[in-house]
Formats: C-alpha cells, structure tokens, sequence
C-alpha cells in the first residue's frame, strides 16, 4: 500500500498554497496591467485622467468588446468563429437597407437579428454537421458575409434614422448604454460560464471534447447554441455600431474580429480551449482602450502603438502559457 | 481601489485642463487620411509655417490605416486635449458626422481640408479645397491638346472605376473633348482604371498600348497611374510618339520629367491648403474672420481668398503645371 502510495506522492508537486491559486492567474496578469496602463497613460498625458473621456473612448470598442465575450466562451469550448465582425456589417446592412426600402423599424431591427442568428447557425452547422475545422469555416465566412454586405450596400453609405442614432451618447448613471449593456452582459454571461452545469460543461468540452461526450455531455448541442448566440449578439452589437454611426457601410467593424481574438487572448483565455474567463476577457477590454486611447490622446504616432499591441500581446501569451504550464492539473 | 484612483485623477485632470485653457495660444490640429503619407507632409508644412508666423500651436495626426472609422478616436482625443480647430481629410463622408458634431457643440472649429463631406457639409464649418474641381477635366484636356499638337487617339488611365474625383474629372474630359471645337481633332478611345495599385496600372498600361497602336497620348489623373503610365513609356522608350500626362507627385515624377518621359503633369499645392487653412482657423478663431458665404479675407502670398457656397475655399483658380523649368521648386 505505501509502497505504491510513496512514488505518487514523490510526482505530485507539493499542493499550491491558497494565496497562489488565487494569484497566480492570467487575469491577475490582465488586471496588473491594466493598472500599470492606467498609471502609465496618466503619466504620458495630462488629458487622459478623465472618467468621462475613458468611457466614451470604450464606447468606441464596447460592440466588439460585448462580441468578445461570447467569443471567449467558443474559444473555451475549442472553436473559433472570426467571422462575427462580417456578421455586424451584413446584419446592419440587412437592417438598413430594409428600412430604407421602407420596412417598419421594429422589423427591421428584426430582421437584422435574425440575419445575425441565420450567420451563426451557417457557421454552426458547416463546424458541427460537416464536422469542418471552425478556422476554415468562419475564415470562409467572414469573407462571405461581407462579400454580400457589399452586394446589399454597394459603395455608398445608408443613413438610419436621427432618433436611432447615439445610443453610445444615452447615459445612464453617467454611464453611456454601450459600456453598461458590456457590463451587463459580462455579468451574466460570466455566471453562466462560472456557475452553471451549462458552463462547466463548456471547459469540459474544450478541454477533451470526446471524454466530455463519453461523459454524456451534449457537446454538438452546446456548440451550436453558442455559434447561435455568437450570431444573435453580433447582429446586436452591429445594430448598436450603425446607431453610433449614424450611417451603414460594408466596412463597419472591418478588421474587428482580430480586436476580439486579442481581448480574449489577453484577458488569458486559451486558444487551444477548456480555459479562460469572462473576467479576464472584461479587463482585457479595458486594457486595450485605455492603452489605445492613453497614446492617441497623448499624440504617440499609430507606428509606436502597433508596437506597443504587439508587444502587448506577446508578453500576455508567454505569460498566459507559463502560468497554464506551471499550473496544470 | 481602482475607481478611487480613477477618481484623484479625474480631479486632477480637471484641474490641469482648465490651468492649460487659460494661457495657450490658438491650438490647432489637423488629422490626416493615414501615416506615412507624403501628400500630407506637404499639407502639414503649410500649416506649419503659418503657426510660425502666426504664433499658433499646431499637431499633425494620423491614424495607421485610411479606413472609414479609424479616425474616430483622433477626433475623440483632440476634443478631450481641448484644441480650438479640428482641420481634418476626411476618410468618410459620414461616419464621422457624429464625432464632429461633439467637436462642433464643444465650440471646436471644425474644417475639412483636402477633401469634403460631400452630402453631409452640415457637420463642418468650412472646407479648404486646392481647387475648383470642376476645373480640373477641362485643364487636363487642354495640357493634353498642348502636347499632342491637338489631335490623335488618347486614353484615360485611372484610378477605381468608383473613385468619385476622377470620376467627376473623368465626365468633365468627356465633355470637354465632345462640346469644345478646339479639341475636335482629338479622339478619346478608351478609359481604363489601375485601381491605383501599381502593378494593375501597369498592366493597363501595357494593354492600352497593344491595343491601340494609333495612341498618341495618355490622361492619368491619379498619382499611382501616371507613375505606372511613365514607367512603362520610360522603359519601353516611347517617349516620343506616346505622350503621358495627368495629376502626379513632383517627387514621384521627378526623374520622369528630367529624362524626357513626361514633359509636363499638373496637380495643386498641397502646402497651400495647411497655409490657407491655419490662416483661415486663425483668423475666424481670433475674430477677425467671418465665416459667412460670400466673405473674403486676405491671405499673404495667395491674395484674396472668397468663401464660396457650402462655405467652401480654393488655394488656386487653376491647376499648377510642372515642367522641368520649375520641378525643383517643389519638394512633395
């Protein structure tokens, strides 16, 4: 008995002491440099402290943000989708063009959800009937759904109506909606993800997706409910960008979907599944704006910021992969 | 802890933005298309020289690439740096309607320069604009005429078949060689777009000169065509027989016009639209200049400049020639 008992004991590191577990995570990593960048923005221009200018700058990334976090629980659940910033353009497209064919509002708005919800359920099918690498799929995609975006939109501009523009200007509790519909929704979809059976679930997809389904784990099911939940809040978020805009275009959000790969990356979620956080991806979001809008509103040059992503970004992966490695159950 | 921090900043901020209000001279800032732009150089050392003479501080930004929202941000952050005039090339013609509005309602004088919210003029004060554009065809044909003895097959060369300033100089050609009898002689035969990529509008290029072995001329109104355009006339030694003109860059163009290749090109002065627009934001900041349809004011070294409908002004009446007399005159 202790002779089989002593060589695994002898493997097993010592058990972590309560303040490391706690610590030593990638969100902790996310939130020292939010910190850092909030100290260090203040340093660089007198003009950033300023809560009002800090959260109409996040209003600017708060539709990719909120995206970012239903991406963050694919991610988890090893997929990918990039298409979800295509999915904003030709859903707001969608939307547009209908209401200005003169389609009621309410169903237009409709209809541009549910365009959204039809992406996603593309996407989900070509992943999980046809059992195609969700890379290959979404990267098709993206350039599918903004192919028509063009199709529907043409070169031109389609404006909205004045009283749906500004929803980013609607505050409340001096909050603008956009940041506070990010909050909400970082709220929820984090309970979900942290303290339900659905989201344990979705680690344990990610994490060994056959064990999970030997397990009794209905994974095609949570996956397809995902990539449809993917679609439906793309579609919202890109609802809430015309309102910002106040005009249409096939380019909105263009490039967007490499903005939420990189708030999911840095907020320490695993590209190749079963870890990750909403929180993490909540303060990865604050980090990048207040790193962006810190160097814009002190003038540094694009070149200097690019830089400063990458390298960002870089650290963020090492630091994310030694903490995963060192920490392995 | 955070909102704690968040919160002494804040004060401090404030108390910081309204010390720097009080004191500074006239802040101006002009935002580009993109980086890394020598067009905008050109543009910026107007403004620069006339903040010199002025006594205003100026800043150029741009953001890294030249799509339709990039610029948002820059605008969000000159108005939280409390600048007193926004002069901007704008990379849409609406996404940034309401970014300006809050630059406008912050008391902020916004203008366009170098290129106009056309449909949306509503959400600037002014726009400055090299020149009349509806000149811009008319001038083109005629340098065109000029060097072929006006007469002979010529093409266009452009740009994307969307571009909406070629387009409008385009249709202005087509007028001008169909309505003018001084043109009569000369046959446009085909229009081709390059899409300013340099390899497509060599290529188009190349296929002009195949297909129409009459062609005695080529129009590139656009500063990636006739550069590919005088490539391929430079490399092919054609210089003689097939005449290339258009818009171009002195600095691109350079070379071309010291060898043979091209006799003359025409384009404005990008430096005069930062010198006019830093004069103008001065003096309508300062009071001394009403921003009124109709008004005029006194530029040094451009005259009298009249702001036209749409409160719209032009740095020149007609476009600028260079030839190899003056191409050492212009560093852009």
């Amino acid at each position: 008995m202790s002779a089989i008992h002593t060589p695994a004991t002898r493997d097993l590191p010592p058990a972590r002491p309560r303040w490391q577990v706690i610590v030593i995570r990638p969100e902790t990593m996310t939130l020292v440099l939010l910190i850092a960048a909030l100290f260090g923005a203040s340093l660089l221009s007198p003009y950033f402290l300023d809560v009002g200018y800090i959260l109409r700058s996040f209003t600017l990334s708060a539709e990719f943000a909120i995206v970012a976090l239903v991406l963050t629980m694919i991610i988890i659940a090893g997929e990918i989708d990039l298409s979800p910033a295509a999915n904003m353009a030709l859903s707001a497209c969608l939307f547009a063009f209908a209401q200005q064919a003169g389609i009621p509002m309410p169903l237009a708005i409709a209809i541009g959800l549910f365009a959204g919800l039809v992406m996603g359920a593309i996407n989900g099918f070509m992943v999980i009937r046809l059992q195609i690498p969700s890379i290959i799929v979404t990267i098709g995609t993206l350039t599918l759904y903004r192919g028509l975006a063009q199709v529907i939109a043409g070169d031109k501009s389609i404006r909205v109506p004045d009283w749906f523009i500004g929803i980013n200007t609607v505050l409340i509790a001096g909050i603008p909606l956009t940041v506070l519909i990010f909050i909400i929704a970082s709220i929820i979809l984090g309970v979900v993800l942290s303290m339900t059976i659905f989201g344990r679930q979705i680690y344990q997809i990610g994490t060994n997706e056959v064990a999970a389904r030997h397990a009794g784990i209905r994974s095609q099911r949570i996956k397809m409910s995902l990539f449809l939940l993917m679609g439906l809040v793309s579609a919202a978020a890109g609802l809430m960008t015309a309102s910002r805009l106040g005009s249409v275009r096939y380019d909105l959000g263009l490039g967007g979907e490499l903005q939420m790969v990189l708030m999911a990356m840095l907020g320490g979620t695993y590209i190749f599944g079963g870890r990750g956080t909403i929180l993490g991806t909540f303060l990865a979001a604050w980090l990048l704006v207040i790193v962006s809008t810190g160097m814009t509103v002190a003038n540094v040059p694009p070149s200097v910021q690019l830089v400063v992503q990458g390298v960002l970004l870089i650290v963020s992966i090492i630091a994310t992969n030694f903490i995963y490695s060192r920490t392995q159950r | 802890m955070l909102k704690k921090t968040l919160l002494t900043g804040l004060a401090l901020s404030m108390a910081m933005v309204t010390t720097a209000y009080a004191a500074d001279p006239i802040k101006i800032v002009y935002i580009g298309k993109n980086t890394g732009n020598p067009y905008f150089d050109s543009i910026t050392g107007g403004f620069e020289d006339a903040c010199k003479s002025l006594g205003c501080e100026f800043e150029f930004v741009a953001p890294a690439t030249a799509e339709a929202t990039s610029q948002i941000p820059f605008i969000e952050a000159q108005i939280q740096r409390g600048v007193n005039v926004i002069a901007i090339a704008p990379n849409s013609p609406d996404a940034l309607n309401q970014v300006l509005d809050t630059a406008k309602a912050k008391g902020i004088l916004v203008l366009t320069v170098n290129g106009d919210l056309v449909g949306n003029e509503s959400h600037r004060d002014a726009t400055i604009l090299p020149v009349d554009f509806t000149k811009t065809g008319p001038n083109q044909v005629e340098l065109m005429g000029s060097m072929i003895g006006y007469k002979g097959d010529i093409a266009i060369l452009s740009a994307t078949t969307e571009a909406p300033d070629q387009n409008t100089w385009i249709a202005a050609m087509n007028d001008t060689l169909k309505n003018d009898a001084k043109y009569k002689d000369m046959h446009l035969v085909a229009t081709v777009y390059g899409d300013d990529q340099p390899e497509k509008s060599t290529t188009e290029m190349e296929a002009l000169l195949s297909n129409y072995p009459n062609l005695v001329g080529v129009i590139a109104p656009t500063t990636v065509g006739i550069a590919a355009a005088a490539q391929v006339i430079q490399s092919r030694n054609l210089a003689k027989t097939v005449h290339v003109t258009g818009l171009g860059l002195p600095s691109e163009m350079r070379d071309f016009i010291k060898d043979g290749t091209v006799s003359a090109f025409q384009l404005w002065s990008p430096y005069n639209e930062g010198w006019l627009a830093a004069h103008f934001a001065v003096g309508v900041v300062g009071g001394t200049i009403k921003n009124e349809v109709g008004g005029t004011f006194e530029v040094p070294n451009l005259g009298t400049i009249t702001i036209a409908d749409k409160n719209a002004m032009n740095t020149q009446a007609e476009l600028t020639t260079f030839t190899p007399e003056n191409i050492d005159d212009f560093n852009f």
